[in-house]
């Protein structure tokens, strides 16, 4: 595991952030699986998922309040794919690891979470590592916990406010009935929920810069990680059917009355 | 052989447990396995109630200011290399119950399957269910790594029942060194005040999605809610834009939630929000747009204005 690399002291207050993104395809198109493989189709373009910007964005923040380092990305993808990460290059991060391999195809949660880990480890480690609370398309949910295992470093989840401060971060984590505040001194790990900062617009002059900087694209192999894909997955599917459908009921346009309808049809259930 | 010997990690919330964690525990009881439920912190509290529900034994970690996910998970981890490794491991899917789940993952090198809705035992072979696509599409996926599997539940997949057992054996468990992992500390916790039923638990439930157009009239929402008695919920949309607390979201990413009724108003119907509320008895939608999928799924639909349709429902049930 990768604790070795975490002694390093940090000699000034620069602080470098490596962010997890995921590219996806258009959630505004319909998703659909891969018959022959019964994956999610991936595609043609992707995109990074929304849910990431998030965590680009505090990156970039805490780099900026910090004085000094830089922000910078791992991402899993098939077919070579930076569409997505060019859109968090364009927001200001300075480069990426980009791991693409046919024999990914497959693969579960903890693998994705080796791969992931080991493509941090490629870039020396970060003070701190951010991640999605989970995906727009898979949801698993677990992977940055997962990485943060491998890693053998503290995480928070589900963090809804984040800030540094004397290399200490200060977090309020989202619970079921409220939050805790959390104190965790750094290198961490921490998943951000949506909504935690306003992701900026890449710039035109971000979006030109974006197309030169440097994304390392590797294997599962190269990265060591093996076995990867269905073959190490400790899953299989083993039907997919389609769900009952719900049938819609009356559509009626409104004509000034249609909130005696909605009385009526709350008398009717008897909730009223 | 089969599936003999179940954990449950119950999610604990004002001292009880959460519904879903005692649905959890009536499916592992209905499988026929000796159940053993895992919470973080006062095992005494709830012994009984997990009793009830068909537990024989209450892990109790006494985790202090640690994250409950880590320490949990460690603690599980102890007593799996203690020999007493159990078949299958269920969670709520809850911000612990996936902590949780995701640390004991890497330490005992299993994969995990989350998002699920129903779980079927055949001899050693375990296979979940999980909705997606908003639901429409069931996937049935095997585990094949073998024992214990890790499986996530959805809220609402099962029906608890009391089995009316008698109170559980507490077994008090110490956190082990968690060395770096176990830095993050929890210096202070937070409960937000809540009046009127909780979303998850309501019989009504009235949400707000981005045609309510600017964050000040979820008033109405709220008006509206408090009129049936019901709670407010809201969708993705308007979370994020920061205009209700994260706790009102409704979907994939929120609450799930099955009342009565659910009235949608101004939500076009993402994916993402119809997954948790399509098992809703009775879906009333007002949306502009006519062609919002929402409609798709709603008993009664009203293509029109929200700003004029709400104003008027909320006097005519004032007027009740």
């Amino acid at each position: 595991m990768g604790c070795a690399k975490w002694v390093l002291v940090r000699k000034n207050r620069a602080m470098n952030v490596i962010v997890c993104v995921k590219q996806i395809p258009d959630p505004a198109n319909p998703g659909a699986l891969d018959a022959s493989s019964n994956t999610l189709k991936r595609e043609g373009k992707l995109i990074l998922d929304e849910s990431d910007s998030y965590g680009v964005e505090m990156a970039l923040q805490l780099v900026d309040a910090a004085g000094g380092g830089e922000v910078s990305l791992v991402s899993m993808a098939p077919n070579s794919e930076t569409s997505g990460l060019r859109t968090a290059l364009a927001m200001g991060a300075a480069k990426a690891v980009l791991v693409s391999d046919p024999a990914l195809l497959g693969s579960d949660a903890l693998t994705t979470a080796k791969i992931l880990a080991a493509a941090i480890n490629r870039l020396g480690g970060a003070d701190l590592i951010i991640a999605a609370t989970e995906s727009s398309d898979g949801y698993t949910g677990t992977v940055p916990e997962q990485i943060a295992e491998v890693l053998g470093l503290p995480s928070v989840t589900f963090a809804k406010k984040v800030s540094v401060e004397g290399g200490m971060l200060k977090v309020n984590r989202q619970t079921e009935d409220g939050y805790d505040e959390v104190t965790c001194p750094l290198p961490a790990l921490i998943s951000v929920t949506a909504g935690v900062v306003e992701p900026r617009y890449p710039s035109f002059k971000g979006i030109m810069a974006a197309k030169s900087k440097p994304v390392d694209e590797v294997t599962a192999a190269d990265l060591g990680v093996t076995p990867v894909g269905w073959a190490g997955a400790g899953q299989k599917v083993s039907s997919i059917t389609q769900a009952e459908a719900r049938a819609a009921g009356e559509v009626i346009e409104d004509d000034g009355e249609s909130f005696a309808k909605i009385v009526t049809f709350l008398e009717g259930l008897k909730v009223i | 052989m089969g599936i003999n010997n179940i954990w449950v990690f119950a999610q604990v919330t004002n001292g009880a447990p959460t519904s879903g964690s005692l649905e959890l525990l009536t499916k592992a009881h209905s499988m026929g396995a000796t159940v053993s439920v895992w919470v973080a912190g006062d095992g005494a509290a709830v012994a009984g109630v997990l009793g009830e529900f068909g537990a024989s034994k209450v892990f109790a970690v006494s985790y202090g200011s640690n994250l409950a996910g880590v320490a949990v998970a460690s603690a599980m981890k102890a007593s799996i290399d203690d020999g007493q490794a159990p078949d299958l491991v269920m969670f709520p899917q809850s911000y612990e119950g996936r902590d949780v789940m995701a640390r004991l993952s890497v330490k005992v090198e299993r994969t995990v399957l989350t998002n699920n809705v129903e779980i079927v035992a055949d001899g050693e072979s375990v296979t979940v269910t999980t909705p997606i696509f908003g639901g429409n599409t069931l996937v049935a996926t095997t585990f094949t790594g073998g024992a214990p599997y890790l499986a996530a539940f959805r809220p609402k997949s099962f029906v608890p029942e009391s089995v009316g057992g008698a109170a559980a054996e507490v077994v008090v468990v110490n956190v082990p060194d968690l060395g770096a992992t176990g830095a993050a500390q929890v210096i202070a916790v937070h409960v937000e005040e809540t009046t009127g039923p909780k979303l998850d638990e309501a019989n009504i439930v009235v949400s707000g999605g981005r045609g309510l157009g600017e964050s000040v009239k979820f008033e109405m929402i709220e008006s509206l809610a408090k009129l049936l008695k019901g709670a407010p919920g809201a969708s993705r949309a308007i979370v994020d834009a920061g205009w209700v607390p994260y706790s009102y979201q409704v979907g994939q990413t929120g609450k799930v939630v099955k009342p009565t009724v659910y009235i949608a108003c101004g939500i076009s119907g993402a994916t993402q929000h119809m997954v948790g509320m399509k098992g809703s008895k009775n879906i009333i939608a007002i949306n502009k747009d006519k062609e919002a999928p929402i409609f798709g799924i709603a008993d009664l639909g009203i293509v029109g204005d929200l700003h004029k349709v709400l104003p008027k429902l909320i006097e005519a049930l004032q007027g009740l």
